[in-house]
């Protein structure tokens, strides 16, 4: 028998600015969901990966492998219970210990947890907080936020590679129209080009318009070897490749302000691990927290040359188009919850790969590639879903 | 953000820019670093410290709005990645121009000026910034 993973079972919360939910609370209803989903019970249950990225300086919380466990119920079930952090990547690397751990043998069953409760903290103290996740002492400590040195790679890019605003804020039209059609994203408003140039700046050439939202929310998979999910008569998406890559955490020492070395890294093994090419996807899930990543990602990822992905963002990126972008809505619309981000790829892929996405499904999706990212690079992984 | 023996302990590195350099390949650090990445263990023991000039080049740069608390008394504030002739690349701040003579390849030299403070009654807070040449 093969040890081939499979996501069996999905689940989310909205996401959004919940104020009257706490961060137990996420958790355990994505978790919830995404079992009832799966088919099992939590006896069912063998190891639980939670992912989150801030609780600790957010909430005043950490040990979140326990408290989901807890409030979940399962606490006298004595199963293993642990936090995956990886900043932004948590889900993405969450997703990837659970798929690790049913591969090497060891656990048939796993859960993936990731949640991100933000706003209970003022708007601009969130900021100094998601500035921990770069280089405290030599970047944050001299005014860098993550818009910030987005910003410097977006004026970096347009101006060596000649490439307008325009091409920025199509992605982000794109993710709005994709999250009007999701029930659970953060807004659901479309946006036009006019409105997404002329936003209030945050960081030029960055605005309001470029940047993700701060977001509450929690995602949750269940995860399964195919023995058991054949041996319980149980159906699920089946991940592909997993792949995580790493690269210098401060943007001031890589090699290049516009190529993710770690997302092209991971991109690469992901495709060969499992024998497919960038023509065999039928959409995209992006690590957008802000537009230009669109870009630079898309690129990165193997769909165009470098400095060349505006070039698909007219009509290609659609969710009809040649290369659905974000069918979920995106990190800019959908809403980028740190910890519970990646694991809301997946629930977006399984949802695609089941032919469940309603009135954002692509046509015919048979392949969905997922890239996850903390930070401006630091880490990035990419999951390959779908196929037999 | 900050504690007395953290912003101590840098105090040398962001008053005087002091990186280091590998004794195997001469390559140099800002900030400083233990291992060099390139030599791995042949740089252990080897590396040893160097005082930048400070004069470099801007490789792009942004003006930031929105900003954590600590920093929005400065705002508008021009931030950017610099290139030190040395050849470390450090973030920081661009004072003291006019928004529009900023650009990408421009020349830049440190200056010593206050970053930050915590709160009303803690500790100030000093390190580069950067004029234009």
């Amino acid at each position: 028998m093969s040890n081939n993973v499979y996501v069996i079972g999905a689940g989310e919360t909205k996401y959004g600015e919940l104020w009257e939910r706490s961060l137990r609370d996420l958790a355990v209803e994505a978790g919830l969901r995404a079992i009832e989903n799966a088919g099992i019970y939590s006896k069912d249950i063998q190891i639980l990966y939670g992912s989150n990225s801030l609780a600790g300086i957010i909430n005043g919380q950490e040990n979140i492998g326990s408290l989901i466990a807890d409030f979940s119920g399962i606490a006298a079930q004595n199963i293993p219970a642990v936090r995956i952090e990886a900043s932004s990547a948590s889900g993405g690397a969450a997703v990837r210990e659970a798929y690790l751990a049913i591969r090497s043998g060891e656990y048939d069953v796993a859960v993936v947890g990731g949640v991100e409760k933000m706003t209970d903290i003022f708007g601009n103290e969130v900021l100094d907080m998601m500035s921990s996740l770069l280089d405290r002492e030599w970047e944050a400590f001299f005014g860098a936020t993550p818009a910030a040195l987005a910003a410097i790679s977006a004026r970096k890019y347009m101006k060596d590679f000649n490439v307008k605003k325009d091409a920025l804020a199509m992605m982000s039209v794109n993710d709005h129209a994709n999250a009007s059609l999701n029930l659970n994203s953060h807004f659901k408003n479309k946006i036009t080009l006019e409105q997404a140039l002329n936003a209030t700046p945050v960081a030029e050439p960055l605005n309001l318009m470029d940047c993700s939202p701060v977001t509450d929310g929690a995602s949750a998979l269940v995860m399964a070897s195919e023995s058991y999910m054949k041996k319980n008569r149980l159906s699920g998406v089946k991940i592909a490749a997993s792949a995580i890559s790493q690269d210098y955490l401060a943007l001031h020492s890589r090699n290049s302000l516009y190529t993710l070395d770690s997302t092209k890294i991971a991109a690469k093994e992901a495709f060969k691990r499992s024998g497919l090419k960038p023509e065999d996807m039928s959409f995209v899930e992006l690590h957008d927290s802000y537009s230009i990543y669109g870009l630079m990602e898309l690129e990165d990822l193997g769909f165009a040359e470098k400095g060349k992905a505006s070039t698909l963002v007219e009509d290609d990126i659609k969710i009809n188009g040649r290369l659905p972008v974000n069918p979920s809505g995106g990190l800019k619309a959908k809403g980028n919850p740190l910890g519970a981000t990646g694991v809301g790829q997946f629930v977006e892929a399984f949802l695609q790969l089941s032919g469940k996405a309603d009135k954002r499904q692509v046509k015919d999706a048979k392949y969905g590639i997922l890239q996850n990212m903390a930070g401006t690079g630091s880490t990035s992984v990419v999951h390959i879903v779908g196929g037999d | 953000m900050g504690e007395l023996s953290r912003i101590w302990r840098e105090s040398e590195h962001r008053y005087r820019l002091m990186g280091n350099k590998c004794g195997h390949c001469d390559m140099v650090f800002f900030p400083i670093r233990d291992v060099c990445p390139h030599c791995h263990r042949e740089s252990i023991g080897k590396m040893k410290p160097v005082e930048l000039s400070g004069k470099g080049e801007i490789v792009s740069f942004t003006i930031v709005h929105d900003t954590p608390p600590s920093f929005v008394r400065q705002r508008p504030y021009t931030l950017a990645l610099i290139r030190l002739d040395e050849g470390p690349v450090l973030t920081g701040q661009i004072v003291d121009a006019e928004k529009d003579a900023v650009e990408i390849g421009k020349r830049v030299k440190s200056v010593f000026r206050k970053i930050g403070e915590d709160g009303k009654s803690g500790i100030i807070q000093y390190g580069y910034k950067f004029v234009l040449e």
